[in-house]
């Protein structure tokens, strides 16, 4: 398939849509809960969905967008509430409350899967799409409901920004101002979960995780402060949704999904190696930098202080790398024919004599 | 006929799914008490990825080989997570979401590259088919014997073998990390050991009930079991009855409405964490709220004056 031909591809076009207003959705969204320290809560509660995605079937007996939505929210809403319940009023810790909603929620979805199935209803084929995600099957009435909710959301957080940005830093604070937090901690859960609903035909229950932690981590690399995480978040979403969509298209018969979700971790892993400054590459030429200064202070220091110490040679103390750089840069010149057991006929040039005097008094000044 | 035909795959599937729960229940005991438990929801995904490879390297779709496959996955799993939050860019539950969702990835679309050779696919990964379990004997002592029910029964000999032999280090480890580890018994260790244990009983119940239903069987009964007791030897006991029961209970449940067999023993699972969470003896929501009320109405004498 050609480009051309690919970009005025009805499917293509609505698989691309699709996939920005996943990343739209899910890359704010996931800042905030990965900056709550939910990460897990998102798996959680798209695996919650599946019951609801069943549930609307049996009722409405069809793939209508509408129902599902309405019914994986109520399920998911109802996961994260019960994992709330068990965490609150019992001594179950997040991590177990956590995993009994996930696999308990699941195991409903799967035994009401197979009930339908068992029903021999004609219409239910693509139910198990939902599992999976099944970018290709994507309608453009979906995009429409998808787009308003993604809408939606956004608008509400940008009208409670101050509050939700408060909430996820300070609760503390925000509870002593009067604010309403468990409200406010409520809705940006049910959020998370509307955003689980949009992912669902995009990249499927199991791996909306994915989809909620992966670009907000990205993001947090790159930026320091909650706006630009927020928008870069929701950058790396689309763009790793429509890579993702496009690589898929391109190879009938790979899913969807696993194709997203391993572009956006392919960006979590270049950010976590090159973001400037927290990045790990900048750690590391960070640390070489420190060692080679420190290196070049020691040996002035010795060349200065202890030139006729034969233990403090020149050699001793400096790679022949790093004595050869200095010579470039100046401070030291080398004389072979009067070479001493002492300084192996390495010296100071005037410019290295001011530097080593700097570099003495700061050494002085610090062991006063 | 029919009943014919029900006793003869009733019990193997039974006795399979109690299996899978007392295997699992026992590490995943251990990994309540830590705090661990969504590493048996990681590890359940990411061997996924291991199975694959496996599969891919020796053409062997179960045996002791995938046992020790799915080992070393589940530890390769704990290790990246652990070196995603060693540098201190992300958060530990972030480097779970970010490194089993990627293995699990891996190894779907390996499954879709390679879906013409493996009969393993998605669909089997996730749900399992613990209804066909007594399709695939193997003789011993004369006896036709699921090829589940013997690895699900190896793998729960090995977990209480573990737990037993290690018992009194393990129960330090778990509730005192700092003082087992004074006393040299290496709980970091232990707990590796422990993971490798909980990838393989992962990977030999997975035939029977799939990746995510895993998790159900590794952490509901155990999180039942510690809203009932505060016995570590009695957490045991109470997630191996609970496996038991919901197995039985989700069979004939399953046969019934004519569901999966695997999701309804799981869904037992849950309402028997349900009934411990609200009408616990000692811990339950409904008798804290009563002996709150009866505390309320026969007030207590006032302590003697000294």
């Amino acid at each position: 398939m050609g480009w051309l031909e690919l970009l005025t591809d009805y499917t293509f076009q609505n698989v691309v849509i699709g996939a920005s207003l996943l990343g739209l959705i899910s890359g704010p969204l996931g800042c905030f809960a990965v900056l709550r320290r939910q990460s897990l809560l998102g798996d959680a509660i798209s695996h919650a969905a599946l019951p609801g995605i069943c549930l609307s079937f049996i009722i409405t007996g069809s793939r209508d967008i509408g129902g599902i939505i309405i019914g994986s929210l109520i399920t998911g809403s109802a996961a994260a509430l019960m994992m709330l319940m068990l965490t609150r009023l019992s001594r179950l810790k997040t991590d177990a409350g956590l995993g009994a909603c996930l696999s308990i929620f699941f195991a409903v979805g799967i035994v009401l899967l197979t009930y339908i199935q068992g029903t021999n209803n004609a219409s239910q084929g693509g139910l198990e799409a939902f599992l999976f995600g099944q970018a290709a099957a994507t309608l453009r009435s979906d995009l429409w409901v998808m787009g308003s909710i993604t809408l939606v959301t956004l608008l509400l957080l940008a009208v409670f920004w101050k509050q939700a940005k408060l909430v996820t830093f300070d609760p503390e604070y925000a509870r002593t101002l009067g604010m309403r937090t468990t409200a406010i901690e409520a809705s940006l859960t049910a959020m998370v979960a509307l955003a689980v609903v949009v992912g669902l035909q995009m990249v499927g229950v199991i791996l909306m995780a994915a989809m909620i932690v992966a670009p907000a981590a990205a993001a947090r690399q790159w930026s320091r402060h909650l706006g630009g995480m927020l928008a870069i978040a929701a950058g790396v979403g689309i763009v790793s949704g429509v890579s993702g969509a496009t690589i898929s298209t391109l190879s009938r018969g790979l899913a969807t999904g696993p194709l997203i979700v391993l572009t956006a971790t392919a960006i979590v892993l270049i950010s976590l190696a090159l973001a400037p400054g927290r990045g790990l590459l900048w750690g590391v030429i960070k640390h070489y930098r420190q060692k080679s200064a420190l290196q070049k202070q020691q040996l002035l220091y010795a060349l200065y202080k202890h030139s006729a110490d034969p233990s403090r040679a020149p050699s001793r103390l400096g790679s022949r790398r790093l004595l050869n750089k200095l010579k470039q840069q100046g401070y030291l010149t080398r004389s072979p024919h009067n070479a001493t057991q002492s300084d192996n006929g390495w010296g100071l040039t005037a410019k290295g004599q001011a530097e080593a005097r700097k570099v003495v008094a700061a050494f002085e000044e610090l062991a006063a | 006929m029919m009943a014919e035909l029900l006793t003869t795959t009733a019990l193997p599937i039974m006795l399979v799914g109690a299996m899978v729960g007392i295997a699992s229940s026992a590490v995943g005991t251990f990994l309540v008490l830590r705090g661990n438990s969504m590493l048996s929801d990681a590890i359940s995904h990411s061997i996924v990825f291991g199975i694959v490879i496996v599969w891919l390297l020796t053409k062997q779709q179960s045996g002791p080989v995938q046992l020790i496959g799915a080992a070393l996955t589940g530890l390769l799993t704990v290790l990246l997570t652990e070196a995603l939050a060693s540098t201190k860019r992300v958060k530990q539950d972030t480097a779970i979401g970010l490194v089993f969702p990627a293995l699990f990835s891996i190894g779907v679309l390996l499954l879709n590259i390679y879906a013409n050779d493996v009969h393993i696919d998605t669909h089997t990964v996730l749900l399992g088919e613990i209804g066909f379990v007594w399709l695939d004997t193997i003789d011993l002592f004369g006896l036709p014997i699921p090829q589940a029910l013997v690895s699900m029964s190896v793998m729960t000999l090995l977990n209480y073998a573990f737990i037993g032999l290690f018992y009194k280090e393990l129960k330090l480890a778990t509730f005192d990390p700092a003082l087992a580890k004074t006393f040299g018994f290496m709980p970091s260790i232990l707990f590796y050991v422990l993971l490798m244990l909980t990838s393989s009983t992962a990977v030999a119940a997975f035939d029977a009930v799939g990746a995510v239903l895993f998790i159900a069987f590794a952490i509901v009964p155990a999180s039942a079991a510690y809203l009932l007791t505060d016995r570590l030897w009695m957490m045991f006991i109470i997630g191996a009855l609970i496996s038991i029961v919901s197995s039985i209970s989700g069979y004939y449940l399953a046969v019934y409405f004519n569901v999966s067999i695997g999701g309804m023993m799981a869904v037992m699972t849950g309402v028997f964490l349900i009934l411990a969470f609200l009408a616990g003896p000692r811990y339950g929501v409904i008798t804290q709220l009563l002996k709150r009320r009866w505390a309320r109405k026969a007030p207590m004498e006032p302590p003697p004056s000294i």
